[in-house]
């Protein structure tokens, strides 16, 4: 009688190893021990997937942020310090939150290389970290050798791209403090994709708003190697005619080719030279160098192609790139609202992966983007993006997203109230 | 005696099972619907709760029918609105359904 109960006893707990293993494997959500997750870059991208990875898996996987930066700086509202009606004070977040609130290792460091085979990352100070899962979310490049004499340029300080917001947005905005009344702010634009379609436009809009206000007697100029305004095009130029008529001039196609800091003169393929007080040279860009020197930008060297499902490399299995740096599905800007949004659809994926659940069928994505025209009024685009499981790509859902209908007041208010909650959103 | 330990036994099995299984529990469904949930996030902070004074409102607890119906009012225009009515026409009225069930069911 004993016996006989012992032996029920073996059975009943080897069909609870299996079943809990069985459960493990398809049902449960059930995460291994010590499951690790390493995020290379803490932007708009990088900070989400961390924040959320930690969130959606009930704080039950491991996460270490890698993040060279002390702060967070934001792009988007960068361009308000360069036209003066905000600080950088303004636009900076520390990451302590994403370490006390939600648990998230932020190392202070950059990425050196990646063993996709070995699953480790190595640091620049030397050691290496392992992960089940890694997310690189390392922002642009600029590629600086397309553009002859610009990396020189850069170097000494003369011409700035503030591309990625930090010093250089507070350098460029002393320049421009600095220039004499009656310069000329230039601006080049590279061929589209480039990281922010409308980031340039708003630039100029802002500078003209400053020369407007402070300098009325200087001009700013659009070089742009597209053949017209890439974003948000019929609300930029109107308002530019309406209210910066003799101060901001906008001309196409024209690509920047060569720079002469001597001189502060631009080089096109096919036009006459552009001297200016205050250079904005923009070249192209390409999938931030982590990405470009571990073999993950398979497409023409610049992106990173994804499966878009999961965000996860064509190239390398359990490495998911995002934000700035992939191939973008059609009609999907490289925007730090769009990178958020991706850092929620792969931590769910990847919480999903470490779970054994299913994969989401059907994520989808928002993108809502504000640029002030002026200090005061704001303009947006907004999109929704379908993912399709047929074509396996995301696809702007028929009918949806939009323009403004004009610059507004209203806007301007909640652009700002964009930014304070897309920023908690990220780090808080 | 003998259906007394069977009941204990698989009593045991439900405890134990119960036990292994809770750790990190959750199911895909719950998963797939937070994670789309937080589409609105962006805008309207992590778990629909807004900064202080945010214009933009907090979502959080906001009861499911009366977010359903406002949403409905932005997709057919019946509402006005900066942006809302050109995002929500990119949903569907299910995707809809689930975002606010999973609002409502959080604490304010």
């Amino acid at each position: 009688m004993k016996r006989r109960h012992f032996v029920q006893a073996s059975l009943a707990l080897g069909s609870i190893g299996s079943l809990a293993t069985l459960m493990g494997c398809s049902t449960t959500g059930r995460i291994p021990e010590k499951a690790r997750v390493v995020v290379v870059g803490g932007g708009y991208g990088g900070a989400t997937t961390a924040k959320y990875v930690r969130m959606l898996s009930n704080y039950q996987i491991d996460v270490v942020l890698i993040e060279p930066d002390a702060a967070f700086v934001s792009c988007p509202m960068s361009n308000l310090v360069i036209g003066g009606s905000k600080t950088m004070a303004d636009i900076t977040t520390p990451y302590d939150n994403l370490s006390s609130k939600h648990g998230v290792n932020v190392v202070r460091d950059y990425v050196s290389g990646v063993d996709a085979t070995k699953k480790t990352v190595t640091l620049a100070s030397g050691p290496s970290i392992r992960y089940d899962k890694l997310v690189l979310s390392p922002g642009i490049e600029l590629m600086f050798n397309s553009i002859e004499g610009l990396k020189q340029a850069n170097a000494s300080g003369q011409i700035l791209q503030a591309w990625k917001a930090g010093p250089e947005t507070a350098n460029l905005r002393k320049q421009l403090v600095d220039m004499p009344d009656g310069g000329v702010f230039a601006i080049s634009i590279p061929e589209a994709p480039y990281r922010c379609p409308p980031g340039p436009y708003e630039r100029a809009s802002q500078v003209a708003h400053y020369f407007k206000q402070s300098k009325p007697k200087s001009k700013v100029l659009i070089l742009d190697a597209n053949q017209d305004v890439t974003s948000k095009g019929p609300l930029f130029k109107k308002f530019w005619a309406d209210n910066y008529k003799g101060i901001l001039e906008y001309i196409p196609q024209h690509n920047v080719t060569a720079v002469d800091a001597k001189t502060n003169t631009l080089k096109f393929e096919v036009q006459n030279d552009v001297k200016a007080n205050v250079l904005n040279v923009l070249p192209a860009m390409r999938a931030g160098s982590i990405a470009v020197q571990s073999g993950l930008a398979n497409a023409n060297g610049r992106w990173c192609g994804v499966n878009y499902q999961t965000f996860e490399s064509t190239q390398a299995k359990d490495v998911h790139v995002i934000g700035d740096s992939i191939m973008p599905a059609p009609a999907m800007p490289k925007s730090g609202h769009m990178a958020n949004s991706h850092g929620k659809v792969t931590a769910a994926a990847i919480v999903a992966q470490l779970s054994d659940l299913a994969i989401n069928p059907e994520p989808f994505l928002t993108n809502t983007c504000y640029s002030f025209v002026n200090d005061k009024y704001v303009v947006h685009v907004a999109s929704v993006h379908q993912y399709d499981s047929k074509d396996k790509t995301y696809k702007t859902v028929p009918g949806s997203g939009g323009l403004s209908a004009a610059p507004s007041e209203l806007e301007a208010i909640y652009a700002w109230n964009w930014a304070q909650n897309i920023w908690a959103d990220t780090l808080r | 005696m003998h259906s007394f330990a069977r009941f204990s036994l698989s009593t045991f099995t439900f405890l134990l099972l119960g036990l292994s299984t809770g750790y990190a529990q959750q199911s895909a469904t719950a998963l797939h619907q937070r994670a789309n949930a937080a589409m609105c996030a962006n805008c309207h902070g992590s778990e629909g709760k807004t900064v202080d004074g945010s214009a933009v409102p907090s979502i959080n607890g906001m009861p499911k029918d009366y977010m359903v119906l406002q949403m409905k009012a932005f997709k057919d225009g019946s509402r006005p609105a900066t942006v809302m009515h050109q995002l929500t026409k990119g949903l569907t009225d299910a995707q809809i359904e689930s975002i606010a069930s999973y609002y409502a069911s959080n604490k304010r």
